[in-house]
């Protein structure tokens, strides 16, 4: 089974709210100080899938990425991890492309691939959090799609995906090429081993650009963007918190018990 | 282009709360821009919910009955939706984040080669500037980012649920009724859907509860939620989680409470053994009361409170359950 895994690095997302910041202009995040950028979680967990498929079905794991040379950080993750190779998407034309964009650069990318059986993305970036690029690429490359994935397996001929819902699951059936995108569901992603570690920083990369990929031009970058950034801004969630400290259980719940009663949602 | 189409959702005869909401969304827009409202439901035996839709102030409601569209296969939902929305040409299409709305709406905008903005909790019209506003939580919650968009292009959006209040009956204004047809070819079904499971509890839904009681990392495993669950019977609550247990096991995955979880906002919601991380507030930060009860006194969660306790959760809800018992009787 030949996999292609999409990846894309993002600003961590699990720093604390409090290192979390905006540019003066309003229309920036500020990376956080010596808190190095990370493969999206989802990503990560999208490579973990293509893992445990190849280690059952054997094949080829290919990490594909739209980025400048620091995102090479996140393809060599996804190495260590166990995939066999990577390829950066590398443009100057590429810059400030929205998802649309991002989708159309990878279907060109992928059009470049010949043989795959499965694209597997996350579910969506920690960052902008749109949850747009896989399936977008599944209609550009007319194939079939499943979102949302938990597992997934190659039975009989068919990718057999189980898709997460609300309150509970669906099993779909895909034939062969299919797009996943992957929920975090799946579990946690392995940590790179050493071996995986030290294979990965011997890898050469190749970088791939707009015009050995054919990307449109006016169809991706900052101008092809159709929605125009007003502003970003924090949202305000603080409350006042009426905080009972140092207090035996019996005495500090009794009062929130008659406080809750006065804001009357007992 | 003309008017604004609302993609809802029927449920057990009723259309979902979250469809209420995107009608008041939709009433918003339609009157500034000065568009009529559609609502479209798509299923088998949908006329109840029908009725209930056409008498929440909108101007027509679209049915459409066909072979197969009860299973809510989302392949066929976007062939249909496609077909509306090429004989109707509407300029925004609403749908909620839903299970059905995130996996429809980016297919659909891609077919139709329409704008796409997904999760917002705010669409307004600018009449100064001509331009739509989008307000949407990005990084995880952590910020909120604002767009404009040029009102000249198709364009599909999905509402997060709770970002609206449902639309109220509306007795002057009642919508008409139209069953319309498609045809689509099977051929363009290219995965098959082979099962759907209910895994969630017979329980109160997290989603109608008025009284949750979450359960976090600070748990320490699924032992410990025998007493959170005690707490929320006495409560008559529904029990939530947060990553940590759906990632540790301890607890069933399906009543994670977040930014891709649930969204929940009840009149009280107990938040314990719970840091307070922006992803797991955006799904509960609209609740009426929130309560806190963690052992750290400078957990983030208590910013976030209306009332805490600092406390060891083991010894602060046994006193808890004893003092309600207590109340009770
Ligand atoms: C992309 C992404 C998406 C995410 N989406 C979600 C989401 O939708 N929902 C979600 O919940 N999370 C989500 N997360 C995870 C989120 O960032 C946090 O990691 C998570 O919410 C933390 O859970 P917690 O507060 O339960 O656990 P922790 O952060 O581990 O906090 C445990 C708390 O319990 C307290 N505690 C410990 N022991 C006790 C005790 N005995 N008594 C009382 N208090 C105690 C501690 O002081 C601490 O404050 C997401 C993360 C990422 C990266």
């Amino acid at each position: 089974m030949n996999i292609i895994v999409c990846i894309k690095q993002i600003q961590d997302p699990e720093i604390p709210a409090s290192k979390f910041r905006l540019g003066a202009d309003g229309k920036k995040v500020i990376p956080p100080e010596g808190i190095p950028p990370v493969i999206n979680p989802y990503d990560e967990q999208a490579v973990e899938l293509a893992l445990r498929i190849k280690e059952k079905r054997g094949g080829q794991i290919t990490i594909l990425t739209i980025g400048e040379e620091g995102a090479s950080r996140a393809v060599k993750h996804a190495l260590a991890m166990g995939a066999d190779e990577g390829i950066l998407l590398q443009d100057l034309t590429f810059e400030g492309s929205d998802s649309l964009a991002t989708a159309h650069i990878l279907t060109r990318a992928i059009q470049k691939i010949e043989e795959f059986d499965l694209i597997l993305c996350g579910r969506q970036a920690a960052d902008w959090d749109e949850g747009l690029v896989g399936s977008i690429l599944a209609e550009n490359l007319e194939l079939p799609l499943v979102t949302l994935a938990e597992s997934a397996d190659f039975i009989e001929d068919r990718w057999r995906v189980k898709r997460v819902i609300l309150d509970g699951y669906q099993i779909f059936a895909a034939p062969s090429p299919a797009v996943l995108t992957v929920s975090h569901e799946l579990g946690p992603p392995r940590l790179p081993s050493g071996w995986g570690i030290i294979t990965a920083s011997k890898k050469e990369i190749p970088v791939w650009d707009a015009k050995f990929i054919g990307t449109e031009p006016t169809q991706i970058g900052a101008d092809a963007s159709r929605k125009k950034l007003i502003k970003l801004f924090i949202p305000q969630r603080e409350r006042k918190c009426d905080k009972i400290e140092g207090e035996k259980p019996e005495d500090a719940t009794s009062r929130l018990v008659e406080k809750l009663r006065t804001a009357g949602v007992l | 282009m003309k008017g604004i189409l609302i993609c809802g959702e029927p449920k057990e005869k009723k259309i979902t709360s979250v469809s209420k909401e995107l009608i008041t969304t939709g009433k918003g827009l339609s009157s500034v821009l000065d568009q009529s409202l559609d609502f479209l439901l798509i299923g088998e035996k949908c006329e109840n919910a029908a009725i209930e839709a056409a008498n929440l102030g909108v101007d027509r409601v679209l049915t459409v009955q066909g072979p197969g569209s009860s299973d809510l296969h989302p392949e066929r939902l976007v062939a249909i939706l496609a077909q509306v929305c090429k004989q109707n040409d509407p300029m925004v299409i609403l749908l909620g984040q839903t299970d059905m709305g995130r996996d429809v709406a980016p297919r659909l905008a891609a077919k139709l080669g329409a704008n796409v903005c997904m999760d917002c909790v705010d669409l307004v019209f600018d009449e100064s500037s001509k331009e739509l506003i989008l307000t949407k939580p990005v990084y995880g919650g952590n910020a909120m980012a604002q767009w404009a968009l040029k009102n000249h292009r198709q364009l599909v959006v999905t509402m997060r649920p709770r970002s609206e209040k449902p639309a109220e009956p509306d007795p002057s204004h009642k919508g008409r009724m139209e069953s319309i047809s498609i045809e689509f070819e099977e051929t363009q079904i290219r995965t098959q859907l082979m099962e759907t499971t209910c895994t969630e509890g017979k329980g109160i839904k997290l989603e109608e509860a008025k009284v949750i009681v979450a359960g976090g990392g600070g748990i320490g495993g699924s032992e410990g939620f025998g007493l959170i669950q005690e707490l929320a019977v006495v409560l008559g609550a529904a029990v939530g989680i947060t990553r940590v247990p759906s990632d540790e096991n301890w607890m069933p995955k399906s009543l994670e409470i977040g930014q891709t979880g649930h969204m929940v906002s009840p009149n009280l919601y107990i938040a314990v053994g719970i840091s307070g991380a922006p992803q797991h507030l955006s799904g509960c930060s609209h609740s009426k009361i929130i309560v806190a009860i963690n052992k750290d006194p400078e957990a983030s969660i208590f910013g976030m409170a209306d009332f805490g306790i600092v406390g060891d959760y083991r010894e602060v809800l046994p006193a808890l359950i004893e003092k309600l018992k207590a109340l009770k009787e």
